[in-house]
């Protein structure tokens, strides 16, 4: 058995934790060697993470954006006797793996919460209301990890990096721009805290009070779908079923209801909190600590205090 | 330009789902159930190319059950031209890869220029159909689209992913997978209900196009999520910071 991963890189470095999960769930699988596209100090990090055998570095333009064609040209290529193929299930990874999947005639599992054994896996359907075990019969197994469910793996390996290219870019899409805010704050996926708000908190101008609070904290910032569909936060701040999944050990949700989709994104987190005017909004069902409370007096009293 | 649709017939978003005692699968006996919120979406964008007069006829398919044919009249009422129903097992045990095969069959023929299909089933939550359609018929995709714009032979297609957005450009023919921030799908009007009734739909099986939907997934168990404990209402906001010091959160 031995294992292709498809490591995280976002923004030009590697995703560290995105990455350093999926590691530690393909490592019970095999030998993993992991594909890096992306600069050279990505792959650099990327061999620093225990239960990486080796690293292939692929610096070409072609698959730098992560065109789906390209990358799955990519990996095809070197995915020649392995039986797992791994990536973190990010959106880069759900673009690129069904495709590689289909490539193989395989079915793709995605979102793996844990890895039973080698053709084994459990996944969340219905927004995480149910759990199903599903085995493979696929010659190759081609996987998503959803990284909230799994340890990071340690860092301090060494391991060998060696230069690959990709010999036949289909080139049937081009990249244009990326549209990506840089923020101080800790990354939503990974973060130890998080602080969301929701159709709550009115406006976006009021939006710096979920933003404030979770920079005392040293918080990353979330949102309820209905708070990015009122423009009040950016697209990939969304938690839920059709967003980020996240498990910190502290979440936040400020002026949100808790519908099923949103918490199918955050119900895993260790210690949840809510505030919300509405004493019986089902968030509270989930809530280690509730407060009903209107969020403009409690959310400024709680920056206040802490 | 030809524009096809693929609709589930999903439960309903707003149903609880339950797990059956057994551990057999989920109760979708006698529950609500409605288009796949993301398909809505989609139908929506191919009709509004049609109104824009970028597309020259949406088509609509549904694979799933005999009851499917409920979703696909939906999508008729909503304004596509005209529908293709493919009947096949319960639709949420055929997988991702079955239907991209028998949809790769239906494009053959139809010889869309661009099909547009939600990112997600919000039943199995497999995020996989689109990209997996792309890849069996090499063509280019754009998945989790939240702007679309068709020009010159090309698709521009402003993509949700990680860190914000991403625009990228896909030569035609192509794949696009819809997010939810594309638009805000119409609700179809009575009279528009009663046409789509007098709307074509042709009425196939899987069987018709050769494909093998034999699950490559064999489901093992499915149980309910761990649940949490139920949790206690705090009376005030130091109260609040006094619980979370207590477990060296703050
Ligand atoms: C296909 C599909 C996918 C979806 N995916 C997701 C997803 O990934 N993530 C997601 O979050 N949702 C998702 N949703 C949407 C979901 O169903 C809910 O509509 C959404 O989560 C509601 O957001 P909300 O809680 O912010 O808003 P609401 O449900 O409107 O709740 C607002 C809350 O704020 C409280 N409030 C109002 N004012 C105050 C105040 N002054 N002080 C304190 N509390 C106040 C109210 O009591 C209420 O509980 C999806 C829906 C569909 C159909």
């Amino acid at each position: 058995m031995s294992v292709l991963l498809l490591a995280e890189v976002a923004g030009g470095a590697l995703a560290l934790d995105a990455t350093a999960k999926s590691a530690s769930a393909a490592s019970a699988l095999g030998p993993v060697t992991a594909l890096v596209c992306g600069p050279a100090e990505a792959a650099a990090t990327a061999a620093g993470i225990a239960g990486i055998d080796k690293v292939l570095h692929c610096a070409d333009d072609s698959v730098a954006n992560g065109l789906a064609e390209n990358l799955s040209a990519l990996i095809l290529q070197l995915a020649g006797g392995v039986t797992h193929i791994v990536a973190p299930a990010t959106n880069s990874g759900k673009n690129v793996l069904p495709r590689v999947a289909a490539l193989l005639d395989a079915m793709v599992i995605t979102d793996v919460t844990k890895v039973l054994d080698a053709n084994t896996f459990k996944r969340p359907i219905y927004a995480g209301n149910a759990i199903q075990t599903v085995q493979s019969q696929d010659a190759v197994k081609v996987l998503s990890i959803r990284t909230a469910a799994f340890e990071a793996a340690a860092t301090g390996n060494a391991a060998p990096v060696e230069t690959v290219t990709l010999s036949d870019a289909p080139a049937l899409s081009a990249h244009l721009e990326d549209m990506v805010v840089k923020s101080d704050r800790p990354e939503l996926s990974s973060a130890k805290v998080v602080v969301s708000g929701g159709r709550g908190v009115g406006s976006e101008a009021d939006f710096a009070l979920i933003s404030g609070l979770a920079d005392k904290l040293g918080a990353a910032v979330g949102a309820s779908r209905a708070a990015v569909d009122s423009g009040f936060a950016a697209n990939d701040l969304q938690v839920g079923q059709t967003g980020k999944v996240v498990a910190p050990d502290l979440y936040v949700a400020v002026g949100i209801s808790g519908a099923i989709q949103h918490l199918a994104g955050m119900k895993d987190s260790k210690v949840i909190v809510a505030i919300n005017k509405d004493e019986d909004a089902p968030i509270f069902q989930v809530a280690d600590y509730g407060l009903v409370a209107d969020l403009f007096d409690a959310v400024p009293e709680l920056t206040g205090t802490l | 330009m030809k524009v096809l649709v693929p609709v589930k017939r999903v439960i309903d978003y707003n149903v609880k789902v339950r797990v059956k005692a057994d551990g057999s699968g989920v109760d979708l006996a006698n529950v609500k159930m409605s288009m796949n919120p993301f398909d809505e979406i989609s139908v929506e964008a191919a009709i509004r190319m049609k109104e824009a007069g970028v597309a020259s006829e949406v088509v609509v398919v549904s694979i799933g059950d005999a009851k499917s044919m409920e979703t696909l009249r939906t999508a008729l009422a909503m304004g596509a031209d005209r529908g293709i129903m493919i009947e096949a097992p319960e639709a949420t045990e055929i997988e991702p890869l079955a239907v991209a095969k028998i949809l790769k069959a239906v494009v053959d023929e139809e010889q869309p220029q661009l099909v547009i299909a939600g990112k997600q089933a919000i039943d199995n939550d497999m995020n996989a159909t689109g990209q997996m359609l792309a890849a069996l018929l090499g063509w280019g995709q754009a998945t989790f689209a939240s702007a679309l714009e068709i020009a010159d032979g090309k698709a521009q297609v402003t993509r949700e992913v990680d860190g914000g957005l991403q625009k990228i450009e896909v030569a035609l023919p192509a794949i696009v997978t819809t997010d939810l921030r594309l638009n805000e799908p119409r609700y179809a009007s009575l009279p528009n209900i009663m046409k789509a009734k007098k709307k074509p739909v042709a009425e196939k099986t899987a069987a018709d196009y050769g494909v093998d939907t034999t699950p490559r997934l064999k489901v093992v168990a499915t149980e309910e999520p761990a649940g949490r404990e139920a949790g206690i209402k705090v009376g005030s906001v130091g109260e609040l910071v006094e619980k979370l010091k207590e477990r060296a959160l703050v």
